[in-house]
């Protein structure tokens, strides 16, 4: 009988951790025990002192870990440079996203149901908007997810991996069905969500047990009086040593988990419908903090494997390498020709979001562990840019007016005056006169999301696709290039639209659907159609109609756009102290 | 009985999950082929952990357990508000967002 022995934990390393994640269980405290009115702000200044919090210690912690890496917990929680660079970059990202999430625009309402389990439509729905209840349960959820993105950029062990994915995972797909309009796409989009990334997730468990069956342990890199497989693939040591089939079976498994959560095709089914339906602010924080969290964790796995892999049987290593290649090419084709035909904004930036993942993938496939500080690079620019747009989504709304009832020009404070986001391309059109400022901030996003000189993305590109380059993959880096051309069109025509075209702000009817059948009935003929023709026309002077309007910012998501704009064009123009802070960061294993 | 047949179990069983949830079209029986897929890797993990003499694996059968049951809770709760809706639990009727 062995003798208990307390383990060392170190807890400056763990702080990270335990500040965001204690403050989300704090926020539930706070739902429970602090009176209504308060409880918004309470749960946004936490939220937000919390990621702040958690940076602070990384930001402590980070000249310690470049000279060091540490492993916690036996190896639980692995704190190479590269992992708390990510952590970093998730609690920057997640801070912008709260401070959208927050925002309730001068329309006074924040973007969630106020009941996000009454049933759309009811009598008992109305009364929850009346009475003006909020649902702040969804701070608390965003640190839960943005405390297992940290945790699962950042471990060594498959299975705390495995928790951190669902940590990760379940708040957004609760988060995902909570939009105040639009309810049913929302809870449909969760739906997909939660049954696909159950899916995902039983396959990268699945991958877990047939590595633990190969090698007897489920840690990659392991401690030195316990390797891990690693250790175990390069001494032979491994329990069923003879049957690699599990090994390369596991590691495929866990990939494709893991490939899912990046939005990676052909595992992208779900990005398009979830970034639609899911509330806007939730879709930009999402898209930007996961892809982060997801794309850290693959790199890291893969390289660990690698290590382990290339002496010993060099044919599996060149397997694994051309997986990775076959899924950036689909990833780039599929995310760029079919984001080229899309006419819906959030659409658009979904598909913009499966093609980003493939660049990303296009770095990650030259294998060479010295290039990986790009793909962080990439992984901020992009998320700062795909923050920003989304944040500028959640302002360009639809309002109904009513001619005669003095609404033009009134007050824009109630509920039925403005509506849900103009998500149309066709909408956006003459947002530039209407809105120059945040045209122009979108337009910044746009041009950085299409690698163009002097914003973040165009450094973040050429890292990503030097990457493959120095891995002797020049012809990806030729297709990644081409891929970027075609991707640089669809940008461009979301702004020649939302700049150069007229808005078509003429009469349109939101009660009587067919609103132009008076000229356009095409020879139906039939009575009734004709009756209803005529109808129309003769209502149509107090007939509603739908304009689009941007709805001013209360401040919080003016201030993340703004601070998103700069930073994508420091990034871009002044790149340098922050490459030379993500070159330290190239380091995987302690 | 040879040990190794368990782990051709938890394929087959891992195999039928994965097909039920391509294949089936109500949400709770797609819901029910992930809960099978997650109960054939527990197997696969005490299998192995009996195979290795080590009690990694079983601990790790916890593990899944804990996260099936949490995902359990957020599934039900997700296709039970879908369900009010819409009268309806079937994924193909679940198709406003497409292209």
């Amino acid at each position: 009988m062995t003798e208990f022995v307390a383990p060392e934990i170190d807890w400056l390393a763990l702080a990270p951790l335990i500040v965001v994640l204690g403050a989300g269980v704090v926020g539930v405290l706070v739902e429970a025990f602090v009176p209504a009115k308060a409880r918004r702000v309470t749960q946004i200044v936490l939220t937000l002192a919390a990621l702040a919090g958690g940076f602070g210690f990384i930001a402590v912690l980070w000249p310690q870990i470049v000279a060091q890496p540490v492993q916690v917990v036996g190896g639980s929680v692995t704190l190479t440079p590269f992992a708390l660079g990510a952590q970093g970059i998730i609690a920057v990202l997640a801070f912008l996203g709260v401070l959208v999430v927050a925002d309730r625009t001068s329309t006074g309402q924040d973007s969630f149901a106020p009941t996000a389990s009454a049933v759309p439509g009811t009598s008992y729905e109305d009364l929850a908007r009346r009475s003006g209840l909020e649902q702040t349960e969804i701070y608390p959820l965003l640190l839960f997810a943005a405390g297992g993105m940290m945790l699962f950029a950042s471990t060594d062990d498959l299975i705390v991996m495995f928790i951190a994915l669902e940590v990760l995972s379940l708040p957004l797909y609760v988060l995902c069905a909570t939009a105040r309009r639009r309810r049913l796409l929302s809870q449909e989009a969760a739906a997909k969500y939660f049954l696909l990334g159950a899916f995902a997730s039983a396959l990268f468990i699945f991958g877990v047990a047939l590595i633990y069956g190969f090698a007897g342990t489920v840690r990659l890199i392991g401690t030195p009086d316990k390797p891990g497989v690693i250790g175990v693939i390069q001494s032979g040591t491994a329990p069923l040593a003879g049957m690699s089939v599990l090994l390369v079976a596991g590691v495929l498994l866990v990939t494709v988990g893991l490939l899912f959560k990046v939005g990676a095709v052909p595992f992208h089914a779900w990005t398009p419908d979830v970034y639609t339906g899911a509330p806007t602010p939730i879709t930009g924080f999402m898209a930007a903090c996961t892809k982060v969290a997801a794309v850290a964790a693959l790199v890291e796995v893969l390289y660990r494997i690698s290590i382990g892999v290339q002496a010993v049987d060099p044919e599996i290593m060149r397997q694994l390498q051309i997986v990775i290649v076959v899924v950036a090419v689909l990833t780039m084709a599929v995310g760029t020709v079919i984001g080229s035909v899309q006419t819906d904004v959030k659409r658009l930036l979904a598909y913009s979001s499966i093609a980003h993942a493939g660049f990303l993938l296009v770095g990650v496939a030259g294998f060479n562990p010295q290039v990986q500080s790009s793909t962080l690079f990439y992984l901020l620019a992009y998320g700062i840019a795909t923050i920003g747009a989304f944040g500028v989504v959640t302002l360009v709304r639809e309002r109904r007016i009513t001619p005669g009832s003095g609404e033009d020009n009134g007050p824009v404070g109630d509920d039925g005056v403005v509506l849900g986001e103009a998500t149309e391309i066709a909408q956006w059109a003459g947002l530039g006169r209407k809105a120059p400022w945040l045209t122009g901030a979108f337009a910044l996003f746009l041009l950085s999301m299409a690698g163009i000189p002097l914003t973040a993305g165009f450094i973040a590109k050429f890292g990503a696709f030097s990457g493959a380059v120095s891995g002797g993959l020049w012809w990806l880096a030729v297709l990644g290039v081409l891929a970027s051309v075609v991707a640089v069109a669809f940008y461009l025509r979301l702004l020649v639209v939302m700049v150069f075209q007229r808005a078509q702000d003429e009469p349109e009817t939101s009660q009587v659907e067919p609103v132009e059948t008076g000229g356009s009935t095409t020879g139906g003929g039939s009575t009734s159609e004709g009756a209803t023709a005529t109808l129309t026309k003769t209502q149509v002077t107090t007939a509603q109609r739908v304009v689009v309007t941007v709805v001013r910012s209360r401040g919080p998501a003016a201030v993340a756009i703004a601070v998103c704009a700069i930073a994508t064009v420091i990034l871009g123009v002044f790149p340098s102290p922050v490459l030379d802070l993500v070159e330290q960061a190239s380091k995987f294993v302690p | 009985m040879d040990i190794t047949n368990y782990v051709v179990l938890a394929a087959v069983l891992f195999a039928i999950g994965a097909t039920t949830v391509l294949l089936r079209r109500n949400a709770i029986v797609v819901f029910m082929g992930v809960e099978l897929m997650l109960n054939a890797t527990n197997l696969a993990f005490v299998t192995f952990a009996r195979m290795h003499g080590d009690v990694t694996g079983q601990v790790l059968a916890f593990f899944v357990m804990v996260v099936a049951a949490a995902e359990v809770v957020v599934g039900l709760a997700i296709i039970v508000t879908i369900f009010r809706t819409r009268r309806s639990a079937s994924v193909d009727d679940v198709n406003l967002l497409k292209g």
